[in-house]
């Protein structure tokens, strides 16, 4: 039996079809658990997935990880389940290691694929400089997966949706405000990313990353020294200190590519470098390399986005 | 308030990452160790400003060998009160855990911070398990952190955000960019580190939950396509045709 734990408190996330795909993918019956407000409708096309049954309980907020813990460890005790995925998410990473010794369960944080013949997993290790493969020695597992490493796959039809409560305990926890810009792409989640550094030369001229990101329909990310003198908000910092990310597309202009920045970004699957500086290490590790002003390549590219998009119509 | 941090080694950031043994060990050949960036930069530093500001003791704890007091004098010479070094070479996150939270669970501390992660095994596994093994609430990833008689307020991150969040000591913290600032040490602090107390306690029994079967180096990157500045059209064409990624 597969337990898989989301969150739905916004809806369904495609991290969240991508950890019951996973679930599906490892084998077996597919339950999954989650806590919420999403409406028994939307929790219902978890089946196409391959989940087979969910299970809601909606007096739990989610922002005390001490009260999912209970929530999922006792779902799983239920249901008899030998595999635990989460994504490795803020939720993955609060939950998951709670539950791992709660369960007595080997925790294999930050997957990247499905397990090997042997029932290892990989993940990233050094911050992306390498990899390793993990295998847990309990007879049960935990597992969260870092998004964007599978692809949600649909293969079944709706499924069940049945309301629990009774298992969360109360929440230590108490939340006096939650500060969310409107609208954007979570960067963790987004496939296509453009970001900036100080080669912008100042805040004030983020609106070409902006317009380029519109049009590719990307999320914007920027690195350090653009967040630590505060041209661009701390959350979209990627990098080894910020948001590591593995977009399937990462635009990046005037960034040389620092060995920590590279850490946040090396699990993109194809990098564009944007650079006035022919020696920016940064080109090493791209695949596409333009040698050019970003105040001139970036307008050019958004043009030549919008022609393509016009032609894909 | 009576604060313990976790300290935790890890390489050099600049380390050249390789691995020996059949590709099953880390090489740690010509690699130098420093104290985990998230632990001392935000967890330790913080947890200094918190005793300075409204009194306290702070002790730092780190699973480790004989070869990792280096780092501990480190700690020390930032400020921490006191060092506990419990002995063993740990291989996986959960017996570290158990072996921090066996040791805080007798020491009455009001406060548990950790980094949010380290940077070579990146897990952010540790903070959490401790906290379930000590049954304790738990704030993962929190940027601020204040503390005012029991009650301690955070921010932490969110998906796409922040949330500032209140909770009653004791707790467990894992701490993450914006906590705090780096301190570098002066001398008068690394010549008090040397005659701070250190104790030196063993490991208790408890069996790993997972191993590192083997390591792997990502696929090289063939080398870079150069593409005419002139000629964004070309760069489309090849992210869509070539690339296909839009």
């Amino acid at each position: 039996m597969v337990l898989v734990y989301i969150n739905s408190t916004t809806g369904l996330s495609k991290a969240a079809l991508e950890t019951v795909t996973y679930g599906k993918k490892i084998g077996g019956d597919v339950t999954v658990v989650t806590n919420g407000s999403a409406s028994s409708e939307q929790l219902a096309q978890l089946g196409q997935y391959g989940a087979s049954k969910v299970l809601v309980d909606r007096s739990v907020d989610g922002e005390d990880p001490q009260q999912l813990t209970r929530l999922i460890a006792a779902v799983a005790d239920q249901i008899g389940a030998s595999s635990v995925i989460f994504s490795h998410d803020i939720y993955g990473k609060a939950v998951a290691p709670r539950l791992s010794v709660r369960m007595k369960a080997g925790l294999v944080a930050g997957a990247i694929a499905i397990p090997e013949s042997d029932g290892s997993i990989k993940v990233n290790v050094f911050s992306g400089k390498a990899v390793g493969f993990v295998k847990v020695a309990s007879d049960k597992q935990i597992i969260s997966l870092l998004p964007n490493s599978i692809q949600p796959e649909q293969s079944g039809n709706s499924c069940s949706v049945e309301e629990i409560s009774g298992h969360a305990g109360s929440s230590a926890i108490r939340v006096l405000e939650t500060k969310k810009p409107e609208g954007n792409i979570p960067l963790p989640e987004a496939e296509l990313v453009v970001s900036a550094g100080r080669g912008l030369k100042g805040p004030e001229n983020w609106g070409m990353i902006e317009d380029l990101a519109q049009a590719l329909g990307a999320a914007t990310a920027c690195s350090r020294p653009v967040a630590d003198i505060g041209w661009r908000p701390h959350h979209e910092h990627v990098g080894q200190t910020g948001v590591a990310i593995r977009p399937n597309l990462y635009i990046a202009a005037g960034i040389s590519g620092a060995i920590q920045h590279l850490a946040g970004v090396n699990g993109s699957k194809v990098i564009v470098v944007i650079n006035t500086d022919k020696e920016a290490p940064f080109f090493k590790a791209a695949d596409y390399g333009v040698i050019g002003d970003a105040f001139e390549v970036i307008p050019r590219l958004t043009e030549a986005v919008k022609r393509f998009k016009a032609t894909q119509h | 308030m009576n604060i313990l941090v976790c300290i935790s080694k890890a390489p050099d950031t600049t380390s050249k990452i390789a691995f020996t043994n059949n590709n099953t060990q880390f090489d740690e050949n010509g690699v130098q160790y420093i104290v985990n960036p998230y632990d001392e930069w935000y967890a330790l530093v913080r947890a200094l400003e918190l005793k300075e500001s409204i009194g306290g003791n702070v002790t730092i704890v780190t699973v480790g060998t004989t070869a990792d007091e280096a780092i501990i004098r480190k700690a020390l010479a930032i400020g921490a009160d006191e060092a506990v070094r419990i002995d063993a070479d740990p291989k996986d996150a959960y017996f570290v855990a158990m072996q921090i939270a066996s040791f805080a669970k007798a020491k009455g501390f009001d406060l548990v911070m950790t980094g949010k992660e380290t940077i070579n095994y990146n897990g952010s596994q540790v903070g959490g398990m401790i906290a379930e093994a000590m049954d304790l609430p738990f704030i993962s990833l929190a940027t601020k952190l204040d503390a005012s008689g029991t009650k301690l307020t955070l921010e932490r991150e969110i998906v796409g955000g922040v949330q500032v969040v209140e909770v009653e000591t004791p707790a467990v913290v894992s701490c993450a960019k914006g906590m705090a600032e780096q301190r570098i040490p002066n001398m008068r602090g690394i010549m008090a580190a040397r005659t701070k107390p250190l104790t030196i306690i063993p490991a208790e029994e408890v069996a790993d939950l997972s191993s590192y079967v083997s390591y792997n180096m990502p696929n090289a990157k063939s080398s870079v396509k150069m593409i005419d500045p002139s000629n964004m059209d070309e760069l489309v064409a090849l992210l869509h045709n070539e690339a296909k990624v839009i």
